[in-house]
């Protein structure tokens, strides 16, 4: 256990500021172990490792950067192309409203000048055809007239008064009767 | 003083009463050897507790280190990722942060420095060992010469052998009347003072860190033996080892601090001198 107990006394007067001769020795081999073995076997391997971590990481960024300019450039390309779509729907839209338009007004004058040109038709129709009526009419009134006449006048002529009274009233009756056609 | 004995005297049992404080001294930092032989008739090397826990160190940190970056992966794992976190600090905080990307060539240097000082200091606490290794001051003395002999050599490569010592001792852009007070501190600073400041620093702290921390030992074991009185004193010996006690943890929980501290400021000032002689000064 002596080893392990500080030894006073047994070099009494030795100085802590005077270093024995083979603690110098030993603790520049214990430097030079240390310094030979780091320098030599781990400390390269370590920086070859993080350079290329450094380069592993640098290569990522640059990749990804690339990868954002060419989707930005993509973006824009769609944009430019959504817009030029856009405008050209617009216009498009606007066109088709134009046309509809016309069409509208096309179909809509044709129909007017179509139920004009029925309406005279029809109005030209319906007055020959009134007229045509008119004259039939006067045509059987008249041969009307002729029957009853020589009706009354072969049933009883004595009666002047009476028969004379009957043909007016025929004459009013027809007259209203065509009024009111 | 007649009342204190060394700590090697101690022959007291718990419970004597008689028993004076065993004060501990600097002889806490003196071992006796396992074993000793003779090198080449040159001198003696004595294996002793030291020697021992800075073999261990350099064997910890160099196994550690190429295991850890045997095969290193880009997504790291496991021991890998916790030495990266060490040999990143080193390379970003300390080399880059004084030297820029000058400072890539010294990482080697700067890491094997930092994690030797480290586990020498960090010894103090690990059960078992409990001897900062560093507060022998032979350690530091060995790698404040190393740190001496790259710096000096640096500037003298870098700048030539005589511009160097001419920037040394006429810092440029100066006016010409300062330079009879400036030149003798600035040779003294730089070839004397730095590699002796640089020594002294990390021997010292690990010095007085050591012994506080068994000064304190010590008194809770004394304090708690003065316990056996009866009366008053027991009870004043209670309180005394239960309060030396909680120091000792809280000095540990401090030095523990301490060690990474002095392992960074020696590392730093590595930096700082090999960046003074890449380039001239001011």
């Amino acid at each position: 256990m002596n080893w392990i107990l500080a030894a006073e006394g047994a070099e009494s007067g030795s100085n802590v500021l005077l270093p024995p001769t083979y603690e110098l020795i030993i603790g520049s081999i214990a430097f030079f172990v240390i310094f030979f073995a780091l320098s030599k076997f781990a400390l390269p391997n370590i920086r070859k490792t993080l350079e290329a971590r450094t380069e592993s990481i640098e290569g990522g960024i640059a990749k990804a950067e690339k990868l954002q300019q060419e989707a930005s450039i993509t973006l824009a390309q769609y944009r430019q192309q959504l817009s030029d779509a856009r405008s050209e729907a617009a216009k498009i839209r606007s066109a088709a409203e134009a046309e509809r338009t016309n069409l509208i007004n096309e179909a809509r004058n044709e129909a007017q000048a179509v139920a004009q040109t029925v309406t005279q038709q029809a109005n030209a129709q319906i007055e020959a055809e009134k007229s045509k009526a008119v004259n039939e009419l006067r045509l059987d009134v008249s041969k009307l007239a002729i029957d009853l006449a020589s009706k009354i006048v072969g049933a009883s002529l004595q009666d002047d008064a009476r028969a004379k009274a009957v043909i007016d009233q025929f004459i009013k009756d027809l007259e209203s009767a065509g009024g009111k056609r | 003083m007649a009342n204190f004995i060394s700590l090697s005297e101690v022959t007291c049992k718990f419970g004597d009463n008689e028993c004076p404080f065993p004060a501990p001294g600097a002889g806490i930092f003196e071992w006796q050897p396992l074993a000793s032989f003779n090198l080449l008739g040159f001198t003696s090397i004595e294996i002793t507790k030291p020697v021992i826990l800075a073999m261990l160190c350099t064997v910890i940190v160099s196994v550690v280190f190429i295991a850890a970056f045997a095969k290193p992966k880009l997504v790291p794992t496991g021991l890998q990722n916790v030495v990266e976190v060490g040999y990143l600090f080193v390379r970003d905080n300390i080399a880059r942060e004084i030297m820029g990307k000058d400072g890539d060539r010294f990482v080697p240097l700067l890491t094997s420095l930092f994690f030797f000082v480290w586990s020498m200091n960090v010894m103090a606490i690990i059960p078992g060992a409990q001897f900062p290794v560093s507060s022998r001051f032979a350690f530091p003395v060995v790698l404040a010469l190393v740190v001496w002999v790259v710096y000096m050599y640096l500037g003298m490569k870098n700048q030539g052998v005589v511009g160097y010592f001419k920037n040394i001792a006429f810092p440029p852009g100066m006016p010409i009347g300062i330079y009879p007070l400036l030149t003798p501190i600035e040779l003294l600073s730089t070839l004397i003072i730095r590699p002796v400041t640089l020594a002294i620093r990390l021997f010292a702290n690990m010095f007085a860190g050591h012994l506080l921390i068994t000064v304190f030992t010590v008194s809770a074991w004394y304090l708690l033996n003065l316990s056996n009185f009866v009366g008053f004193v027991s009870v004043i010996g209670y309180l005394g080892s239960v309060v030396s006690f909680i120091v000792t943890i809280v000095l540990t929980g401090f030095e523990m601090f301490i060690q990474a501290l002095q392992a960074f400021i020696f590392t730093l000032l590595t930096a700082v001198f090999i960046s003074s002689s890449l380039h001239a000064e001011h």
